[in-house]
C-alpha cells in the first residue's frame, strides 16, 4: 500500500481500501474483545473472516458498521478519509450494509417495513410513501427473493416466514440500497442446503458486480471458495492474513487447528 | 378467505393478507362497541335513543381519551407512562400561576412546555438509563404531583367564563352543535394517526417497540424515539388537563386522580399490545368512547353506579382475551396455509 504514493492517481484510487481500520481496540468493561486490529477491504474484494467463537468476529463487524465505537486511539478510514463520528446511520449512508447473524428484523412488522427499516421512503411532503414502499417491496421480492407464492405479500408479517425467507429479506434489504460493501455475518446459520447454495451464489455475485464484501462463517468450506483474502482472528487479535493464492484449504485448516491450540499460526 | 387464496396454484402475483388478518384487532374492538351499545339500547331504550346521553359522554370522554391517543405511542415502543395524571396537574398549575403575568397564549405555551419537559425527563430515564418505565414513572408520578402541590400550596384556582372567555370558547362551547371536546379529539386522532403511520418517527416507534436491538443495528436512534414518545404524552396530558379544568370551571390540585386506569384501559382495549410493536391510534379512539359510554350509560340507564366497575372489568377482560385468541388464530392460519 505504501507504493500508492508513487503510483498514478487512478491506480491509487483503485487500491485505496473501501474501509480500513487501524489500531482498533474495543473493551467492554474489563473484557478486551479486540486489540490493535489492522483491517482493510479493497474495492471489488471479498474478505473472509475466520476465527473461533469469541475471537471477536462479530465485534469487529459491529465496529466497522458503527454500532460499537472503537476505544480511543483506533482509527477508521473510508476510501482513505479518516472519519471520526462513525455511526450506523453514517455507515449506511456511505453504502455499507450488513446481513446480521441475528438478521436484525422486526418480526411483528410487515415485510415492507423491514425492507425499509431506518431508510423509509418519503414523498415530497416529507410523509412516508407507504404505497411506493409496498410496490418496491413486492418488486424486490419477485426479482431477487424468488417469491412467487401467493402466501407471501409485502403486508405479511415476518413471523410467518421461514428461516430462508427471512434471510432473503435481510439480503434484499442490503441489495436495495446499492451497497458498496456488504458484510455477511454467518449468513448460512440455520439455512437448508438449497438456501445455503443461494446465499453463497449471492456472495459470488457481489464480486461480479464490482462491489466488496466481508464474509464471516464458521464453515471454512463455505468461506474458502468465494473469498480473495482471509483474516484469521484469535482472542481479539489478527493471527494471520492470507491471499487465497498463497494458501491451500488443507494448509489453512492445519493452521486453524494450530492457532486454536497455541495461539500462533506458524 | 385465506384458505381459498392459498389453495389456488401459485402465479406470479402476490395476494394481500385478508382483511381480517390486517385489521383483526380493530374489527374486534368495533364489534365489542356495537354489541355494548345494542345492549344499552335494549336495557334503556328511552335513554339511548335520546341524543343528550351522547352529548354528555362526548364532553367527558376526550378528557382522558386525548391522553390515551398519545399514550398509544409509548405503549407501542414497549413502555408505559404512569406519571401523566400528575403531568396534567403540573402543567395546568404552571398555566394558572403564570397566566396573570404573561396572558393566556403564553401561559398555555408554558404549560404545554412543562408537559414536554416532564415527558423528556421520563423518556431520558427510561431510554438512556434503561430503567423499567413501570418503576420510574411511579417515581416521577410522585415527583410531579409533589412539585405541583407545593407550587399551588394545595389550593385550586377558579377558571370562570367571565375571566377566560377565549378558553371557554375553545374548550367548552359546542361547535356546530357538536361538543368541542370531541372535535378536539377527532382532530388529535387524525394528527396522531398521520404521525404514527405516515412519518419516519412513527415507523421507528413500531420498530423500536418490536425489537430494539434490530432497530439499533439498522441505525435507528432508540433513545430519541422513546423520548419523543414520552414528550408527546406530556404535551397531550397538559392539553387535556386544561380542557378538564375549563370544563369544571375550576383547577383542582388533585386533578388527574382517577384518570390513570381509564386511560390505560382505553389503550389496551384498543388493541395495542402490552409487548410493544403493534398498536393503533384509531383503536384507542374507539376504545376511549366505549369506556366513556359505559360510564355514562350505566348511570343513565338507571343501573346502580356500583355496577360501573364490574362492567369495565368485564368488557376489558373479555375483549383483551378475544383479541389474543383472534391474533393466535390468524398466526396459525397463516403458518398452516402455506
Amino acid at each position: 500500500m505504501a507504493a500508492a504514493a508513487t503510483a498514478p492517481a487512478a491506480a491509487s484510487a483503485a487500491d485505496t481500501p473501501v474501509i480500513e481500520l487501524r489500531k482498533v481496540s474495543k473493551t467492554f468493561g474489563e473484557v478486551r474483545s479486540l486489540s490493535n486490529i489492522d483491517f482493510a477491504v479493497r474495492p471489488g474484494e471479498i474478505v473472509g473472516l475466520l476465527g473461533d467463537n469469541g475471537a471477536g468476529k462479530s465485534t469487529l463487524v459491529k465496529t466497522v458498521m458503527g454500532f460499537h465505537r472503537p476505544d480511543p486511539g483506533g482509527e477508521i478510514y473510508f476510501h482513505g478519509k479518516q472519519i471520526s463520528d462513525w455511526s450506523v446511520a453514517r455507515a449506511r449512508n456511505l453504502g455499507i450494509e450488513t446481513i446480521y447473524q441475528e438478521r436484525a428484523l422486526c418480526e411483528k412488522q410487515p415485510i415492507w417495513r423491514n425492507m425499509f427499516m431506518g431508510r423509509e421512503l418519503r414523498n415530497k411532503w416529507g410523509l412516508l410513501d407507504v404505497h411506493r414502499m409496498r410496490e418496491e417491496c413486492a418488486r424486490l421480492m419477485k426479482e431477487h427473493m424468488g417469491f412467487t407464492s401467493a402466501a407471501v405479500h409485502p403486508d405479511n408479517v415476518v413471523t410467518t416466514m421461514s428461516g430462508g425467507e427471512k434471510q432473503g429479506v435481510a439480503i434484499t434489504r442490503a441489495l436495495y440500497f446499492d451497497a458498496q460493501l456488504v458484510i455477511l455475518d454467518e449468513p448460512t446459520v440455520g439455512l437448508s442446503l438449497t438456501e445455503t447454495r443461494k446465499t453463497l451464489d449471492f456472495v459470488s455475485n457481489i464480486k461480479k458486480a464490482g462491489k466488496s464484501a466481508i464474509f464471516i462463517d464458521h464453515n471454512i468450506f463455505h468461506v474458502y471458495p468465494v473469498v480473495d483474502r482471509l483474516y484469521v482472528l484469535d482472542r481479539g487479535k489478527v493471527a494471520g492474513v492470507y491471499d487465497k493464492s498463497q494458501i491451500t484449504m488443507d494448509d489453512l485448516i492445519d493452521r486453524l487447528y494450530r492457532v486454536a491450540r497455541s495461539g500462533s499460526m506458524e | 378467505m385465506a384458505e381459498t387464496s392459498t389453495s389456488k396454484p401459485a402465479d406470479n402475483r402476490v395476494s394481500p393478507p385478508s382483511l381480517l388478518r390486517r385489521h383483526g384487532s380493530q374489527l374486534g374492538i368495533i364489534g365489542v362497541g356495537i354489541a355494548l351499545w345494542l345492549s344499552f339500547v335494549a336495557a334503556a331504550p328511552a335513554v339511548f335513543t335520546n341524543g343528550n346521553i351522547y352529548l354528555a359522554f362526548m364532553q367527558s370522554t376526550p378528557q382522558f381519551g386525548l391522553i390515551a391517543l398519545a399514550l398509544t405511542f409509548v405503549v407501542i415502543t414497549g413502555e408505559i407512562d404512569l406519571s401523566f395524571p400528575s403531568v396534567m396537574a403540573l402543567g395546568t398549575a404552571i398555566f394558572c400561576l403564570t397566566v396573570e403575568r404573561v396572558g393566556v397564549p403564553v401561559a398555555m405555551i408554558l404549560g404545554l412546555l412543562t408537559g414536554a419537559v416532564c415527558g423528556a425527563i421520563n423518556g431520558l430515564l427510561v431510554a438512556k438509563l434503561n430503567i423499567p418505565s413501570l418503576v420510574i414513572t411511579i417515581g416521577t408520578w410522585f415527583l410531579y404531583r409533589g412539585l405541583e402541590l407545593v407550587l399551588m400550596n394545595g389550593s385550586g384556582v377558579p377558571l370562570t367564563a367571565q375571566d377566560y372567555p377565549g378558553l371557554h370558547a375553545v374548550f367548552r362551547e359546542p361547535l356546530w352543535g357538536i361538543p368541542i371536546q370531541t372535535l378536539w379529539m377527532i382532530l388529535a386522532c387524525i394528527g396522531l394517526w398521520l404521525l404514527l403511520n405516515r412519518t419516519r418517527f412513527g415507523a421507528h416507534v413500531f420498530l423500536v417497540g418490536d425489537n430494539p436491538t434490530s432497530a439499533r443495528l439498522m441505525g435507528i436512534n432508540t433513545v430519541s424515539v422513546k423520548m419523543r414518545a414520552f414528550m408527546l404524552v406530556g404535551v397531550c396530558s397538559v392539553f387535556a388537563g386544561m380542557m378538564t379544568s375549563i370544563y369544571g370551571y375550576y383547577f383542582w390540585p388533585t386533578m388527574g386522580d382517577g384518570f390513570l386506569l381509564l386511560t390505560i384501559a382505553a389503550v389496551f382495549l384498543g388493541g395495542t399490545s402490552v409487548f410493544g410493536g403493534t398498536g393503533s391510534v384509531v383503536g384507542s379512539f374507539v376504545a376511549a368512547f366505549i369506556i366513556g359510554a359505559i360510564n355514562a350509560g350505566i348511570v343513565s340507564a338507571g343501573i346502580n353506579a356500583f355496577y360501573t366497575q364490574l362492567a369495565f372489568g368485564t368488557v376489558i377482560v373479555v375483549s383483551v382475551v378475544l383479541q389474543t385468541i383472534i391474533d393466535r388464530r390468524i398466526r396459525r392460519q397463516s403458518i398452516t396455509g402455506r
